[in-house]
C-alpha cells in the first residue's frame, strides 16, 4: 500500500486495450501493471506507436478499458455516470502534446480558464475574484492576463499556449497530472521553461505527475521512477537511476544508445543496427 | 467568424451565385408591388396568348383623339401582316407546281416571298381552285383554299365605318376610321402588357411565375431546413456517441439510403391525398425523405473530430454532451453544414418540380409553383402548340436557381476547403 510512507494514488493491474476485432485486431496496450505514488514524478518512455497515448487516454477515462482494473486513491475506479466522471476529472487532469489543437479555436482564452474555476465549484464567485484567480494563474506561468484577455488561442505562440495549459492546471490543482509529451511540439528554448514550470507547479501543489515522453534523456533528468514501454507492454520499470544507468532490457539499452550526445560523433552504424532490431 | 465571412464574399463564384439569388428574391418582393393582383386570376379567355402588349380595341376605336400620320410603308405593312410566313411558303410551293406544268417567264428562284405585292398579284393571276396536282395532299389543298379566302380584299384600302344602333334598331354611321388614323397608346384607358403571354387557363405567365418562384423557394427552404436539422442531429449523435447509438442510427440511415428517396417521396405524397397536400406539406415530406446524405457526411466529420484534443479538453473540463456537441464540434463543421444546406434547398426545389410534373405536387388550385406550371404546360401540350412562353421561362428559371445555388456552394467549398484554395 505504501512505499517510503507515500500512499498509492493510481495503480492498475492487467490493463489492456484492444482496438477492432478479428483480423483487424490491434492490441495497443497489453496487460500492463503499474503503481503510481503520491507526489511522485513518473515517466513513461517509449517510441511512437508503443501505446503511450492509449494508456494515457485510458488513465484519463476518455476511452474504455478492454480488460483489467484501474484503482484511483486505493479504490477501484468507477466512472460510468457523468457525475462520477466529473468528480474523477477534478482529481486527474492532462496536458496534451499539441498545444495548437488543444484549444477550441472558436472560444476566447478567458472561457478556458473560467471553466476551470467553475469546475472547482467557483461558479458563484464574484467576477473580480475570478479575474484575480486567473491573473494569479497566468503570472505563475509568466503570462500577463491583461494581454491575453479577449484573445483567441491561435493568436498565441506554441510556447505561450502550452504555458496557458499549465495555468489551467494551476487553477484546477488536480492530484494527478498526465503530461502527454508536453514539450515535443515546442522549440528547445521554451522546452526548459515549460519543464521548470511543471516542476514548480509540482512543488507548489504537491501533485503527482505522469510524464509521457519518447526522450529517455529528459525522463532521466526529471523523474523519480521510469516505465519503459514497448509494443503495449512495460518491459522495464523502477527508479530512474536504476533503469537508466544499469538497463536490463534490450529495448532500454537501445533507447539510451539512440540519445544523441553533443561531445561525441554520431555513430551511424550503431543507429542502423538499432533500427534493424 | 468575421474573417471567414469576408473571405466568403471575396470568392467570385459565391458572389455571382449570391447576387443572382438576391436579384431573384428582390424580383419576388418588388414585382407584386408593381403589378398587384391575384397571380392565378384567369384574365384571358382562351389558351396560350402570345407574349406582347394587349391594347383594348374597343378603347382604341372609341378614342376621342385620332392623329393623322402619313407613313408611306403603313399600307404595305398592313398587307404583309395578314400573311404569315407559313402562308407564303405554301403559296410558293403552289407556284412551283403550277409552273412545272405551265412553263412561263416567271423566275421563281429570284422571287422574294416577303414582297407581298408581287406575291399576291401573281397569285391572283395563276390560282385556280379547280386545278389539282397529284403530288399535293387534300389537306394542303384545303389549306391553300383558306389562304386564298384570306387574300380577299387584301390590297383594298377602304376606310372602316363605325356604325351605332339607333333607337329604332337601324344602324347609322357614327364615325369613319381612315387608314392614316392613329391613336396614342397613352390615351387608351386599358392596356395590359403580358411579357410572357398567358398559359392554358388564360393566366398571366410572368406574374404567375414570380409567385411560383416565391413558393418554390419557400418549399426549398423548408425542405432544406428540415433535412439539415434531422441530418445534423442524427449525424452528431451517431458520430460522437458511437457504440449502439451509432449502430442504430446508421442502420436506419442505410435503410433509407437503399430505398431511393424519390420513390419514398412519391409514395408518401400519394398516400397523403390531394386534399391535404398544400405547399408546406409537400415541403415537409421532401425534407423528411432527404436527410440521409447529410447524416452520413456529418457523422463522418464528427468521427474525425471526436478524438481531437480540444474535445478531450472540453470533456476534462466537465462539459456535458450537448455542450460539447454544440460548442466544440458544431463550429468546426458549420461551414460544411451550410454547404449541405444550400444543396438541400436546391434539391428540394427540384424535387417539388419533379413531384408536380407527376401530378403529386401541392394542391393545384391554391398556389402556383414552378413544378405545377410545368405540369399544366405539359398537360395542355404547350410544346406542341408552339407556346414556348408557357414552359421555357420556367425551365430557365429553375436552371438559374439551381445553377446559382450550386455556384454558391462551389464558392464556399473553395473558401473552406484548403485543398481547393488557389
Amino acid at each position: 500500500m505504501s512505499e517510503n510512507g507515500k500512499s498509492l494514488v493510481l495503480s492498475g493491474s492487467g490493463v489492456t486495450k484492444i482496438f477492432g476485432s478479428g483480423a483487424k485486431k490491434v492490441v495497443a496496450v497489453n496487460k500492463v501493471d503499474f503503481e503510481f505514488h503520491e507526489k511522485e514524478l513518473v515517466s513513461i518512455v517509449g517510441e511512437s506507436g508503443s501505446g503511450k497515448t492509449t494508456l494515457v487516454k485510458m488513465l484519463l477515462g476518455l476511452i474504455s478499458v478492454t480488460e483489467g482494473d484501474i484503482y484511483f486513491m486505493g479504490e477501484k475506479r468507477d466512472i460510468r455516470s457523468r457525475r462520477q466522471k466529473k468528480e474523477y476529472w477534478k482529481g486527474i487532469q492532462a496536458i496534451f502534446q499539441d498545444p495548437f489543437s488543444s484549444y477550441n479555436m472558436f472560444h476566447k482564452i478567458d472561457s478556458v480558464l473560467l471553466d476551470c474555476i467553475n469546475m472547482r465549484g467557483g461558479r458563484s464567485l464574484p467576477r473580480p475574484k475570478k479575474i484575480e484567480m486567473i491573473t494569479e494563474a497566468c503570472s505563475f506561468v509568466n503570462l500577463k492576463y491583461a494581454e491575453l484577455t479577449n484573445k483567441y488561442p491561435f493568436e498565441l505562440s506554441g510556447g505561450q499556449q502550452q504555458r496557458l495549459m499549465i495555468a489551467r492546471i494551476f487553477l484546477l490543482k488536480p492530484k494527478i497530472l498526465l503530461a502527454d509529451e508536453p514539450t515535443s511540439m515546442i522549440d528547445a528554448c521554451s522546452r526548459a521553461t515549460i519543464l521548470d514550470m511543471l516542476l514548480g507547479l509540482r512543488n507548489e501543489t504537491g501533485m503527482m505527475i505522469i510524464f509521457v515522453t519518447h526522450d529517455i534523456g529528459l525522463a532521466y533528468y526529471i523523474s523519480d521512477s521510469v516505465y519503459i514501454m514497448e509494443r503495449g507492454r512495460f518491459v522495464e520499470s523502477g527508479k530512474a537511476d536504476a533503469v537508466i544507468l544499469s538497463p536490463s532490457a534490450e529495448y532500454t539499452k537501445r533507447l539510451i544508445n539512440d540519445v544523441p550526445k553533443i561531445h561525441s560523433p554520431w555513430d551511424f552504424t550503431k543507429a542502423a543496427e538499432g533500427a534493424s532490431v | 467568424m468575421k474573417n471567414s465571412l469576408a473571405q466568403v464574399f471575396k470568392s467570385g463564384k459565391f458572389l455571382v451565385g449570391f447576387s443572382i439569388i438576391v436579384a431573384i428574391v428582390l424580383a419576388i418582393i418588388v414585382y407584386p408591388l408593381l403589378v398587384p393582383g391575384n397571380p392565378l386570376e384567369m384574365i384571358g379567355v382562351g389558351t396560350f396568348f402570345k407574349p406582347g402588349t394587349y391594347i383594348s380595341a374597343y378603347d382604341a376605336v372609341n378614342s376621342r383623339s385620332f392623329y393623322t400620320l402619313n407613313l408611306t410603308d403603313a399600307a404595305a405593312k398592313r398587307v404583309a401582316s395578314k400573311l404569315s410566313d407559313a402562308d407564303r411558303e405554301v403559296m410558293l410551293e403552289w407556284f412551283t407546281l403550277f409552273f412545272e406544268e405551265n412553263p412561263g417567264d416567271v423566275d421563281l428562284e429570284e422571287m422574294d416571298i416577303n414582297d407581298t405585292q408581287t406575291l399576291v398579284t401573281l397569285w391572283w393571276e395563276t390560282y385556280d381552285p379547280s386545278i389539282r396536282f397529284d403530288s399535293m395532299t387534300s389537306a394542303k389543298r384545303k389549306y391553300i383554299a383558306r389562304v386564298d379566302a384570306q387574300l380577299e380584299g387584301i390590297l383594298e384600302d377602304a376606310d372602316v365605318i363605325i356604325a351605332a344602333e339607333n333607337d329604332d334598331g337601324t344602324l347609322s354611321q357614327s364615325s369613319v376610321i381612315l387608314g392614316t388614323d392613329y391613336v396614342n397608346v397613352s390615351d387608351i384607358a386599358s392596356v395590359r402588357i403580358l411579357p410572357l403571354g398567358t398559359d392554358n387557363f388564360g393566366r398571366d405567365v410572368l406574374k404567375q411565375m414570380i409567385s411560383a418562384c416565391r413558393t418554390s423557394l419557400l418549399i426549398g427552404l423548408i425542405a432544406g431546413t428540415i433535412a439539415t436539422l434531422i441530418g445534423l442531429v442524427l449525424g452528431l449523435l451517431s458520430g460522437y456517441v458511437g457504440g449502439i447509438v451509432d449502430d442504430v442510427i446508421m442502420f436506419v440511415t442505410n435503410l433509407f439510403t437503399v430505398i431511393p428517396s424519390f420513390v419514398l417521396l412519391i409514395l408518401i405524397s400519394f398516400s397523403i391525398g390531394q386534399e391535404q397536400r398544400g405547399a408546406r406539406v409537400v415541403a415537409v415530406v421532401i425534407g423528411v425523405t432527404s436527410w440521409v446524405w447529410t447524416t452520413r457526411s456529418v457523422r463522418a466529420q464528427v468521427v474525425s473530430l471526436r478524438n481531437r484534443d480540444h474535445v478531450n479538453l472540453s470533456k476534462l473540463s466537465g462539459h456535458s454532451l450537448v455542450r460539447i456537441l454544440i460548442m466544440d464540434i458544431l463550429p468546426y463543421i458549420a461551414s460544411y453544414v451550410i454547404m449541405a444546406f444550400i444543396l438541400q434547398v436546391c434539391s428540394g426545389i427540384l424535387a417539388e418540380a419533379q413531384l408536380s410534373m407527376l401530378g403529386l405536387g401541392p394542391k393545384t388550385t391554391q398556389v402556383p409553383t414552378l413544378g405545377l406550371m410545368m405540369y399544366w404546360a405539359m398537360a395542355y401540350a404547350a410544346h406542341i402548340n408552339g407556346a414556348w412562353w408557357a414552359y421555357f421561362p420556367i425551365v430557365i428559371l429553375i436552371a438559374i436557381i439551381s445553377f446559382s445555388l450550386n455556384l454558391m456552394n462551389t464558392g464556399l467549398d473553395q473558401v473552406f476547403n484548403p485543398q481547393l484554395r488557389d
